[in-house]
């Protein structure tokens, strides 16, 4: 087979005049939500609420409902906040990184990831907060002048991550926004209702389209995607920080940063294909959001599972080479030990797994997609159990050795974060854009001037 | 409709290409205030439009810069200045370790400022009273149109030459954009200001709850209320309801010797004064007779405070009957108490008494000091 790579395929499918365009993806906002939509957002409410009871007992009786107990002080709390951290930094790559890179492919799923990097951050923040057990007293995180004359550690890993969690959250709300503005006036002037108008006026900021704007404002986009890029790759390097910077065998080594942002956008991507194939059935997003798509990011998929699978096994390297005793133990014990299970879960999940993108057939096929990234979830949701649970179980003083579970209050709480997701994820769909409308009008076939070289930056 | 002013000549197109005609057949016409507005950014117009490049990325760096710099002083007041404290052996300003926090502040600081600025500054937004919105122009040019305008605050707009020129474009349509009617919102409205006040009463009221009662109800009291014993506490555990113990009969506190004389009103023995009136010693009994003997007996003795005549006289310490007290005498007047002074036993220490013994026999022996005393000072001997 002749593949012509010099002609790339259209980002837009079928064809799409602007208008249609425009009014496919306004369509969830102009139209009543179906059945099919409150059963949905029944159930991941209620997936919310079961999360929220059980944090409500653990507010009251304290922390001793959870499985955490010494040597496994971290458990659940930590293991939850290093997953939806990761989750979180593949909105930001596809925003910001990939903007920067030219990958015009970017535009039809660049606002969903976005929008799914704000809500996983808000899932991820909850769990280093009730995890000091008296989240009440969060505000102390802040360096502000008070009654105590005391100050934050700021040589802390841990007050690290209070700055990069909340400035992660807030750049990115900045720039989901900003990218939003246009959108609301183009909603602003199609809507017929007077409610919708003024919210959407109001949110516009009363955006012109004016060209003596738009040049602006792409330059703030390109700065905005300019500090994003090293932001999103600082915030995971900092939470490997926390492991990193504490001679915990097991923990103590220099790959984590790297291995941490590779496992972040590893699992960050499976879970945008795993609600992206949702919403672009649901939607009939399928021109916009093209399997094209879909494949470019299992492929990407792919190459930060290996990169995974090549910590993975560099750390065990490490570990021989360093003839650290308790280093070799730690890695030992992590895959033939009591938690030998997590580990061949972790590995089967995030190294085989993806292999099978390597077939171009099963890269393009969406139910094997689904099966694949969720497995792909899972298992990165084991790495962080595997990284924290299994570190702490037996370091160095066999004497106070111990088998780390669970209780129903730490899966509730769990569960509950999902429901949190998917209820802000399920709103969102309805309530706005779920793709940049200006962007994908501009990468559509014809928008640009012909004489300028039309598909120049393609 | 006629007495509606023009705000400004409106052409739209439906094609990049054609706007991009337009635009630059305007832009070499020498006309400055107009516009170009499209769905999306069209590549290449800036150009056409013969715009100078944005300047926004000087106020990212300069907001950058400055997260930098406050992120730093921050760090080097708070951690080198304000309470220094070696941490995990790390010099008081550790830049390695500060180089996470002000990465972030950094970013924070350069991208916020950069869009509210842009937004705010740049842009002149939020303004939704613009003559544009609410325009037929504007809603076409929001979903698949392309428009032009051209301002006729304008120094060279002439209505005929522009629309003119405009059709000479061949687009779909032309239009005039008028000013909207002045709208006036006062803001100090009845409804406005009764949101004010009510929202300032609600966020008082909320607060109030949260800082003095929310944080002494269950569970966030369970930290103070513990089921130890708290010192100086009642507690039903001890058959005597006390929570403390009390120290075995004849324990004496490390540092307090017990005074032998305590209540007799004129003893027959005193003690010995333990200490050499040196510097150190002479020091410390000033301060302390300028502390708890003064607000009485006046700054250097004399009877004369402030209190004198408010009150039962304090005595001069320098009469003869006091200056030929022992020491011992005038410790046992402080320890004990003497007629409607108190014991100053709780309040000065045993070593302080006995400086301020000696301090009263210094100021004793100024205030009556001879003319040989003089020639002492002059030779500069000792006393």
């Amino acid at each position: 087979m002749k593949i012509d790579y010099s002609i790339e395929p259209p980002v837009v499918q079928g064809r799409l005049s602007l208008k249609q365009i425009e009014e496919l993806v306004a369509k969830p906002m102009d139209t009543r939500p179906n059945k099919k939509f409150y059963i949905a957002l029944s159930v991941s409410l209620s997936a919310l609420l079961f999360g929220a009871v059980c944090l409500a007992f653990s507010f009251y009786y304290g922390t001793g409902l959870w499985g955490n107990n010494q040597p496994v002080a971290w458990g659940f709390p930590i293991v939850n906040f290093v997953f939806w951290v990761g989750i979180g930094h593949a909105g930001t790559l596809i925003s910001a990184i990939l903007f920067l890179l030219r990958q015009r492919w970017r535009t039809g799923i660049a606002r969903f990831a976005q929008a799914m990097t704000i809500f996983a951050v808000m899932c991820a923040g909850i769990f280093p907060i009730i995890h000091t057990g008296r989240p009440w007293l969060a505000g102390y995180l802040m360096p502000y002048p008070n009654q105590h004359g005391l100050w934050v550690n700021f040589t802390s890993p841990l007050v690290w991550d209070v700055f990069a969690v909340s400035v992660y959250f807030s750049v990115s709300f900045v720039f989901w926004y900003t990218g939003l503005i246009p959108d609301f006036a183009t909603l602003r002037d199609r809507t017929a209702s007077k409610i919708k108008k003024a919210v959407y006026s109001t949110f516009s900021l009363g955006w012109r389209h004016s060209n003596r704007h738009w040049q602006h404002y792409e330059k703030a986009y390109v700065i905005l995607a300019g500090f994003a890029t090293p932001l999103v790759l600082s915030v995971h390097t900092i939470v490997s920080f926390d492991f990193a910077v504490s001679i915990m065998p097991g923990w103590h080594t220099t790959i984590f940063p790297p291995y941490f942002v590779a496992g972040a956008i590893f699992s960050g991507f499976a879970m945008v294909v795993t609600v992206l194939v949702f919403v672009r059935k649901i939607f009939d997003l399928q021109n916009i959001i093209t399997i094209d798509h879909l494949e470019k990011m299992n492929k990407v998929i792919l190459a930060t599972g290996m990169m995974v699978g090549y910590a993975y096994s560099m750390e065990f390297f490490i570990a021989w080479y360093s003839g650290v005793e308790v280093e070799q133990f730690v890695f030992i014990n992590r895959a033939f030990g009591p938690y030998a299970w997590a580990y061949w879960i972790m590995v089967s999940c995030n190294v085989l797994s993806p292999q099978l993108f390597w077939f171009r057939k099963i890269r393009r096929s969406v139910p094997l997609m689904i099966v694949i990234v969720i497995f792909v979830n899972i298992g990165m949701w084991f790495e962080r159990f595997v990284i924290v649970v299994t570190s702490l179980h037996r370091d160095y003083l066999p004497s106070s050795w111990g088998y780390y579970t669970p209780t129903f209050y730490d899966l509730g709480i769990l569960l509950g974060s999902f429901g949190l997701f998917f209820t802000l994820v399920i709103l969102f769909t309805k309530m706005l854009p779920v793709v940049s409308i200006s962007e994908i009008k501009a990468v559509a076939d014809g928008a640009q001037p012909s004489h300028h070289g039309g598909e120049h930056n393609g | 409709m006629a007495d509606k002013k023009v705000f400004a000549a409106s052409a739209l197109f439906n094609t990049p290409d054609a706007i991009m005609a337009a635009a630059r057949r305007i832009a070499s016409s020498g006309y400055t205030k107009w516009d170009v507005n499209t769905p999306y950014p069209v590549h290449g117009m800036d150009g056409a439009m013969d715009m100078k490049p944005s300047k926004l990325g000087f106020v990212t760096m300069f907001f950058g810069l400055a997260g930098i710099g406050l992120a730093l002083l921050l760090m080097w007041w708070t951690l080198s200045v304000d309470y220094p404290l070696v941490i995990g052996g790390k010099p008081y300003f550790a830049l390695p370790a500060f180089i996470p926090v002000t990465f972030e502040v950094t970013v924070l600081m350069a991208t916020v400022f950069t869009v509210v600025s842009m937004f705010a500054i740049f842009f002149g937004l939020p303004d939704n009273s613009h003559p544009l919105h609410d325009t037929n122009y504007m809603k076409k040019v929001s979903c698949d149109h392309f428009g032009i305008i051209v301002e006729t605050s304008d120094p060279n707009y002439n209505e005929a030459e522009v629309t003119d020129l405009l059709n000479s474009f061949e687009p779909v349509s032309t239009s005039f954009i008028y000013y909207r009617e002045e709208e006036k919102y006062p803001i100090l409205q009845p409804r406005f200001l009764m949101f004010l006040a009510s929202t300032a009463i609600i966020v008082s009221i909320g607060t109030y709850l949260m800082l003095n009662k929310l944080m002494f109800i269950v569970p966030f009291n369970w930290m103070m209320e513990q089921d130890k014993i708290v010192a100086q506490n009642s507690s039903e555990f001890f058959d005597d309801g006390r929570g403390m113990r009390l120290p075995v009969e004849g324990s004496v506190a490390r540092g307090f010797i017990p005074y032998p004389y305590i209540g007799e009103a004129n003893p027959e023995e005193v003690l010995a004064n333990p200490y050499l009136p040196t510097k150190e010693n002479l020091d410390l009994g000033q301060r302390k007779f300028l502390t708890y003997c003064s607000p009485c007996h006046g700054n250097f003795g004399d009877g004369d405070s402030r209190l004198n005549g408010q009150f039962p006289n304090p005595p001069t310490l320098h009469s003869n009957r006091a200056r030929d007290f022992s020491d011992g005498l005038i410790y046992h007047i402080m320890t004990n108490g003497q007629n409607i002074m108190p014991s100053y036993a709780s309040q000065v220490t045993r070593e302080e008494r006995w400086a301020i013994v000696n301090y009263i026999r210094v100021l004793q022996r100024a205030k009556s000091a001879n003319d040989s005393d003089l020639e002492l000072i002059k030779n500069g001997d000792s006393f």
